[in-house]
């Protein structure tokens, strides 16, 4: 078979996880996973990590689980708070499932440089 | 009161049809669609079965009287006719828990399928379904890991995994097999699998082919920032060896191993996943000729049977077939085992072809894995229908990318994640999948190649095995 010109090249890419390979969110984006977390009735946490950590299992919490916040203004803002705390830091969004002790959703909002 | 020794030949039913009985929350219970011979009564038919996998033999012998076979016998309890089908009948047998070795699943199947199935009074026999009694649950160990475990040793949360088979699925070296293991797993996917019909050939040893694996894996995940695996297939001819492949896994940090568990025996398969267990590896379940046994709608075993059989031998992922790719499956008869692999109770509901009841406890469960001729324009049905705690694996529809596999790897990561995200943000996404795939495509060149590589492909034959509705 010919080479064909018409191949790209596929650079790998360092991601982190669930929605790794899409653009970042819009506000409004945002805003229709957390409803969607808190629809399911998971509670929303916000963690945050130095990059140079980010395969670590453990994050730091930012604060504690905000357990049965139904508001989704509160999870925005602190996801901001977290972000301006530790600008340098990833900062995730999880969806904690307590009836299966597992994380209904996470991924990363605000990308560490 | 003692009973009397009577040599010769009883009617089944006599001993076997029990119409009054209520079935303890103890018993075993089985449904058999039985197509009996002409003119033999159905409650003959039934009693049959029921006597031919459990106590009975053909004549009566004196030894009975040695026991109290009341005790151990099998009993038909119910029949029902088949819907859209007269010449077919369910019989309902329930038998007493004490006729099973704890943990052993080996044994329940060589009593209940055993030599009843060329038992000459039936034309044709079918094992529907088990409720297995918690009592009997309790003693098998079950998955090793479970979902939960499973994604909190891979990392992997809020969305389905996505995983692809090694092609070409033979002849490939070890070290060139290793190169395609980390093509795939730098695009995008979370784990690559062996074929299951690459174990140890000459051309490519199962040590040489861990070694690169576990090189390429180790690689992919430290460039992605990502963990990553690879189902390494310890399937082989003797449990040692089995056992001698799955610790060299572990000793190279692998995460998986993978087993073929119909061909490999249900022993060989509730061994390994012990070890598993100890071990703590996760463990892929592959089911090679399943079909052979599952496929006839009027003889065989239905594969909800065996797929529990699976959740109680152990295992943390199972293939499950795809319903819209290339090989067989009806989405209704899909969804109904696949909530016997991952919920804790399911119950009794005909038109997913489950005909108990069932209470799976404490039981960890197991990701269905949807794997077999499925492409890029499948993954919004996939995500409906196979939801969150599923492997989704897309081997053609990986490798065959005209860029390659990490490209094909990465345009199948773009596509799920934007269908997961779609489905959070409450699209309705069977129906609105083309405009989610193309709007994706617009930040992804690898997915809007791959989505005009396969625009064209369909797989629209008719199931022969349906759920029986009129």
């Amino acid at each position: 078979m010919p080479f064909k010109s018409t191949v790209g090249d596929y650079q790998t890419v360092a991601t982190l996880e669930t929605f790794g390979f899409l653009p970042p969110m819009t506000q409004d984006e945002i805003y229709d996973q957390i409803a969607y977390i808190i629809a399911q009735g998971w509670s929303p946490l916000v963690e945050h990590v130095h990059p140079s950590n980010s395969m670590a299992t453990y994050w730091s919490f930012w604060k504690l689980p905000f357990f049965g916040e139904k508001d989704l203004g509160v999870i925005v803002s602190e996801l901001e708070a977290c972000h301006r705390a530790y600008p340098d830091h990833h900062v995730r969004l999880v969806g904690y499932d307590a009836y299966t002790q597992s994380q209904g959703a996470c991924f990363v909002v605000f990308e560490g440089r | 009161m003692s009973k009397k020794y009577d040599a010769g030949v009883k009617e089944y039913r006599d001993t076997y049809w029990t119409p009054d009985y209520v079935p303890l929350d103890t018993d075993l219970l089985a449904c058999f669609k039985c197509t009996g011979q002409e003119g033999v009564p159905k409650e003959e038919v039934a009693a049959a079965v029921a006597a031919e996998s459990s106590t009975g033999t053909w004549s009566t012998v004196w030894s009975e009287l040695l026991t109290d076979l009341d005790f151990y016998k099998g009993r038909c309890y119910r029949i029902e006719d088949v819907p859209g089908d007269k010449d077919a009948f369910y019989a309902f047998i329930a038998y007493p828990l004490d006729l099973f070795e704890e943990g052993s699943i080996t044994n329940v199947l060589t009593s209940l399928v055993g030599n009843v199935f060329g038992f000459k009074a039936l034309r044709n026999l079918r094992l529907e379904d088990i409720r297995f009694p918690m009592a009997f649950i309790k003693t098998c160990m079950g998955p090793p890991n479970g979902i939960v475990v499973e994604r909190d040793r891979m990392n992997k949360y809020g969305r389905p995994l996505l995983g692809c088979t090694i092609k070409p699925k033979l002849g490939l070296s070890g070290k060139n097999y290793g190169r395609v293991v980390y093509e795939c797993l730098r695009g995008g996917l979370d784990f690559t699998k062996d074929d299951e019909n690459i174990n140890s050939q000459p051309f490519q040893r199962w040590q040489n082919r861990f070694e690169f694996v576990a090189e390429a894996t180790n690689l992919a995940q430290q460039e992605t920032g990502e963990k990553k695996g690879h189902y390494l297939n310890c399937t082989a001819a003797t449990p040692e060896e089995m056992y001698e492949r799955a610790e060299f896994a572990k000793e190279l940090g692998q995460p998986i191993i993978m087993h073929d568990y119909i061909t490999g025996g249900f022993t060989a398969n509730t061994g390994l996943a012990k070890w598993c267990r100890k071990n703590g590896m996760l463990l892929h379940i592959h089911r090679a000729m399943h079909a052979v046994i599952d496929r006839h709608p009027k003889h065989g075993i239905h594969f909800r049977v065996l797929a529990k059989c699976l959740r109680l031998s152990g295992g943390d992922q199972l293939h499950t077939g795809t319903v819209v790719g290339k090989l067989e499956g009806d989405r209704q008869s899909t969804l109904g085992y696949i909530d016997q692999l991952r919920e804790s109770f399911v119950p009794e509901d005909r038109s997913r072809g489950n005909f108990f009841d069932q209470d799976w406890g404490s039981m960890g469960g197991v990701f269905a894995v949807a794997s077999g001729g499925i492409h890029v324009w499948h993954m919004p049905a996939l995500v409906a229908i196979f939801g969150d705690d599923s492997v989704l694996q897309f081997g053609g529809g990986t490798h065959g990318h005209p860029w390659g596999s990490a490209a094909g790897a990465a345009a199948n990561r773009v596509a799920l994640e934007a269908c997961v995200k779609a489905r959070n943000a409450g699209r309705e996404i069977e129906r609105e999948g083309r405009d989610i795939l193309l709007e994706a495509a617009k930040h992804s060149p690898e997915l809007a190649i791959a989505l005009e590589t396969w625009k064209e492909i369909k797989f629209e034959f008719d199931t022969v095995d349906k759920l029986d509705v009129n």
